[in-house]
């Protein structure tokens, strides 16, 4: 007779397999999506020199779940002019491509929903699907801010896409795989990726906060410029399930990404003698990642749409660009050892980031002689 | 003053009354809420989960204000909703300067949950209206009122808001926005400090967990 992980029949592992990822799932969306609100009010409120939540439940641990309640147990408004169905299938079409995403996260050696050969590309589909869900709600909205929110959303996501699946497409170049155990098991050992190709990774997770609205890249649900964007007619739980929900599960998914292809996934000390350790692993990395975003967030203020969608076709994309050309380049070369293509990323984030002032420069000096010119008719006729 | 007449007693009583700190006098009645806040409430449209009286903390372990373990859903809900009443932001004039500084790191209203300033009306609860509202601002301002998803609180901050304060008999001023918005809490001065703003938070928490 067969045996499969845990010294378990492989016929029965099949289906517990399943229901331990699916439970694992919801419980991370559901509970994550609480437990990340919690943490982004508290710890924004730390970096602010606030106190946060402290006063509902022990250290304000209710607060979220209080937040919860209320929302479910308020009104729903759906107002008259709202394109009916698409307004009530909004929420769903954002949710669902992010829970799905789920099914081919590693969370240990042997607890994943599938083993997909092509996860990476799966992946990449769910999170572009989310612009469908998120210009039906603009449209659907028939509000003009809606509709900006959700256009903004569309052409800021397509073009953040680009320079993610490049920068993905160089660890695949190197691991040689799309799945995402036999990535994370290629990275057994100290050797993670992030030291072999940190380039791609700091491309990937500056164009997943893009991708994820997190800030400094928030514009479609800008404030101050559009009231909430996309989400400005929603209420009740509709709006807590499109934000809450679908935007935290889409950090996690995000982060969980990163800490597979970059981080060694599940591999930690001691994971090869107790498997369900990886768990642990897993999911401390993905929260070290989510709290960095919240950092972020709490660090830089937001860009202007122009200087976002220029910083990504005349920055990221061409950055992917080379970097797919070095890396492949080199892998082509030197098939056996990988020490070159690390030299070579290294050398290109150092550049990358030393790169960045000068052009800042540069284009400074462009937009001051741009104001000159088209003030001279006006110098000349005071003097 | 008529000093001249009054005993050294009394003139030392009085001079006493009228140096000592604001919060050394002697206290006024404390607030009653069924009589004082939920009595007087004005008719409003609000769908709450019940009236004051059915919702009204049964006395006995089962369902009191704190348990939250063993209880009704209305009280459950109630503490929910009184725990997360994220405002819409709606400064008009020089009181949304300190309805600002109330939730920032000094006075920080995200200890009580209140930090979540919406600017959509859809998704925020109370409104606090927190300056002087024009009769052009009127309009908006019940309209907003009734975008707004029940259930809804209305705080007026400020003697503008309140009554029309130092703008009283203007031509061009609302005298009080409860002259067309249901007002829940009014939070006087002018403009009212933070703390007299968390306050009125405060006192609309203790409202709303009544049930109203
Ligand atoms: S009450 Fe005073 S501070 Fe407040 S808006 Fe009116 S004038 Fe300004």
């Amino acid at each position: 007779m067969p045996v499969g992980p845990f010294g378990i029949d492989p016929l029965i592992w099949a289906p517990l397999r399943l229901i331990i990822a699916v439970g694992l799932a919801l419980f991370l969306v559901l509970n994550g999506a609480l437990l990340q609100i919690y943490l982004e009010r508290k710890i924004q409120a730390i970096i602010q020199d606030r106190l946060g939540p402290y006063h509902v439940g022990p250290f304000g641990l209710l607060q979220t779940f209080a937040d919860a309640l209320k929302l479910i147990s308020k009104e729903d408004v759906r107002a008259a002019a709202t394109d009916g169905w698409f307004f009530v299938a909004a929420p769903a079409l954002v949710f669902c491509p992010m829970l799905a995403s789920w099914v081919v996260l590693p969370f240990a050696q042997d607890i994943v929903g599938t083993n997909l050969n092509i996860g990476l590309l799966y992946l990449t589909t769910l999170g572009s699907m989310t612009v469908l869900g998120i210009v039906i709600a603009g449209w659907a909205s028939n509000n003009k801010y809606a509709l900006m929110g959700g256009l903004r959303s569309a052409g800021q996501l397509i073009s953040y896409e680009i320079p993610q699946i490049l920068a993905l497409v160089s660890v695949v170049l190197v691991v040689g795989s799309l799945s995402m155990i036999d990535i994370t098991r290629s990275q057994a050992g100290p050797l993670v990726n992030v030291l072999i190709l940190p380039f791609p990774f700091l491309i990937y997770f500056i164009a997943a906060l893009a991708e994820t609205n997190r800030t400094p890249f928030d514009l479609p649900e800008a404030e101050s410029e559009l009231v909430a964007g996309w989400l400005t007619e929603y209420s009740g739980m509709r709006w807590g399930t499109m934000l809450a929900l679908s935007e935290y599960g889409n950090v996690t998914v995000v982060c969980a990404i990163v800490t597979t292809l970059w981080f060694g996934g599940w591999q930690g000390p001691g994971v090869d003698a107790i498997p369900l350790l990886g768990v642990l692993w897993f999911t401390l990395k993905v929260y070290a990642f989510i709290l960095i975003m919240m950092w972020i967030r709490a660090t830089l203020p937001r860009l202007r749409i122009d200087q976002l969608m220029s910083f990504c076709w005349k920055g990221l994309i061409p950055a992917a660009l080379v970097n797919i050309l070095v890396v492949a380049t080199l892998a082509l070369a030197f098939p056996t050892t990988k020490i070159p293509i690390a030299i070579a990323s290294w050398v290109l984030v150092v550049l990358f980031v030393a790169g960045i002032p000068f052009v800042q420069r540069r284009r400074l000096r462009v937009l001051r002689a741009r104001a000159r010119a088209s003030a001279a008719p006006a110098v000349r006729a005071v003097s | 003053m008529g000093d001249s007449d009054a005993t050294p007693a009394q003139a030392k009583k009085l001079n006493r009354l009228n140096t000592m700190a604001i919060d050394e006098k002697p206290r006024a009645r404390p607030i009653d809420f069924e009589e004082d806040v939920i009595q007087r409430r004005p008719v409003t449209t609000q769908a709450g989960m019940g009236t004051a009286d059915v919702t009204a903390p049964t006395p006995g372990v089962l369902a009191n204000d704190d348990n939250i373990v063993f209880t009704t859903v209305n009280n459950l809900v109630n503490w929910a909703r009184s725990r997360s009443p994220w405002p819409l932001g709606y400064g008009l004039a020089c009181c949304a300067i300190e309805m600002m500084a109330a939730s920032m790191s000094h006075h920080d209203t995200a200890r009580f949950g209140m930090e979540v300033f919406r600017s959509s009306p859809r998704q925020a609860d109370v409104m606090i209206v927190a300056g002087t509202v024009t009769h052009k601002m009127a309009p908006r301002l019940r309209r907003l009122y009734e975008q707004m998803p029940e259930p809804k609180w209305v705080i007026a901050m400020g003697n503008c808001a309140s009554s029309g304060g130092e703008f009283w008999d203007s031509y061009s001023t609302l005298q009080g926005v409860d002259t067309i918005v249901p007002v829940d809490v009014y939070v006087p001065g002018c403009p009212p400090r933070p703390e007299a703003l968390i306050e009125g938070l405060l006192r609309l928490r203790e409202k709303i967990m009544k049930g109203g």
